[in-house]
């Protein structure tokens, strides 16, 4: 135990021979898992937050009020399950966006216009 | 679900170590090395231990606290902790871990909590002194982790670190407050400040020479600075504020080093820190007893919840 990182926040904790419960089995059943997305003022997209646990979307609702609107962060709340959310592959080269790669002619700086040419 | 396959192995190490170099953050669904991962999570799951378990030194005052208004603002600031403790084990989560799983290595004592928690808190005094030193020490730490390349711990730690500030400046206008008050308050606030220094200084960990690790957590971007270089930015910040505040700091090495451009401080007992890690510092009984006792009487209440949840579904199938 002699490798403690300053970096656990409220202090120093041990990063040397402590389990991580990786792909341990839960003691109970846990509750469903929620993504929880925040809408900070009118005019602006709810944005994604974090997560949390609940028991049923009503719940989901009152706990993501209190871990992520303590302090007026938002005007307006969705929680949804994490298993209804379908999601692309996180590669970021991913052949999903290929599409838009090579269209450059979609952005207004591929198009030459004379400096003379006002207001465009 | 996904809807594309992920590329061929032999890109995977490639793709990790090239975002870290370009200064990008990993995202959960990346691919990552194994040790990378199991870094975070005992990194990440003993951060929200702390900060669950930090709710019970400063808990026991608030039905104490001398004025409405001071009540008012300490139970703000047990319940961030709790939110600062929530933001974290949904960040660890990220990392293919369990809550639940993680409450039962804490509660087992196989994951550990900052030591600073097992300090007791004797006077009101002391609930300044953790906002100030002990929360003014937790801010040097995670100031840099709001770059660690982990995205949602980054994040959750840019959402922590907006509330901590109030946590800090609480505490230290709750002791300038008292320091304005009688001969018996400032002994009180001096008293608390002698008690917390050390434990505060403590909380970085041992010596850099003594963490062979860090680089490996650093060369991750996990880690962005050395236990010792957190340390001496803490006392150099702390130096004036304890001069404003009117009260000495508990160290006869402490002076101003012209030529290192830092102050100077002594070493705190180390062989006390280790004890407190262990198991055997003042309260860490008490905290984890009172721990698994809050789990065990919340029970019932998950297992309603859960009950009357599978209910409704019933009726409205």
């Amino acid at each position: 135990m002699s490798e403690l990182s300053a970096e656990g926040g409220h202090g120093a904790v041990p990063l040397k021979d402590v389990p991580t419960g990786e792909g341990v089995t839960p003691p109970e059943p846990e509750w469903p898992l929620y993504e929880v997305f925040v809408r900070g003022k009118r005019g602006l997209n709810h944005v994604h937050v974090g997560s949390l646990h609940a028991a049923d979307d009503r719940m989901a609702l009152l706990h993501a009020r209190d871990v992520y609107t303590r302090r007026n962060e938002g005007v307006s709340i969705w929680v949804v399950r994490a298993d209804a959310i379908t999601a692309s592959s996180p590669d970021e080269k991913d052949p999903m966006f290929a599409p838009s790669g090579d269209k450059v002619y979609r952005h207004p700086t591929f198009y030459d216009i004379p400096d003379n040419v006002p207001h465009m | 679900m996904t809807l594309t396959e992920t590329p061929p192995a032999r890109d995977l190490e490639a793709g990790f170590e090239a975002t870290i170099a370009r200064n990008e953050r990993i995202e959960p669904r990346d691919w990552m090395p194994e040790g990378y991962r199991k870094t975070l999570v005992r990194q990440i799951a003993q951060h929200a231990h702390s900060e669950i378990i930090g709710m019970q030194p400063e808990g026991s005052w608030i039905t104490r606290a001398p004025s409405l208004r001071r009540k008012a603002i300490l139970l703000a600031k047990v319940q961030d902790e709790a939110g600062h403790g929530l933001y974290l084990y949904s960040a660890a989560e990220t990392l293919g871990v369990s809550r639940l799983e993680l409450t039962e290595l804490l509660i087992a004592g196989k994951q550990k909590y900052s030591s600073i928690f097992n300090y007791p808190t004797l006077s009101y005094a002391d609930v300044g002194t953790i906002g100030w030193l002990v929360d003014g020490a937790a801010i040097c730490n995670q100031v840099p982790l709001c770059r660690t390349s982990y995205g949602p711990y980054g994040r959750a730690m840019i959402r922590v670190c907006k509330e901590e500030s109030f946590h800090q400046r609480q505490g230290y206008e709750l002791l300038a407050t008292m320091m304005r008050g009688t001969d018996e308050q400032r002994a009180m606030v001096q008293e608390s400040v002698d008690r917390f220094w050390w434990p505060a200084l403590m909380m970085f960990g041992p010596p850099d020479d003594a963490s062979p690790n860090t680089a490996q957590s650093m060369a991750w971007g996990i880690k962005r600075h050395t236990n010792d270089e957190l340390r001496q930015k803490f006392v150099d910040m702390s130096v004036p504020q304890a001069e404003a505040l009117g009260v000495t700091l508990p160290d006869p090495e402490l002076r101003w080093n012209d030529e290192r451009g830092h102050h100077d401080f002594g070493q705190p007992d180390w062989d006390e820190f280790m004890e407190g890690v262990k198991g055997n510092g003042p309260c860490n009984a008490q905290r984890m007893a009172h721990r698994r006792r809050a789990h065990e009487d919340g029970a019932w209440v998950r297992e309603a919840a859960t009950a009357y949840a599978a209910k409704q579904r019933a009726v409205s199938a």
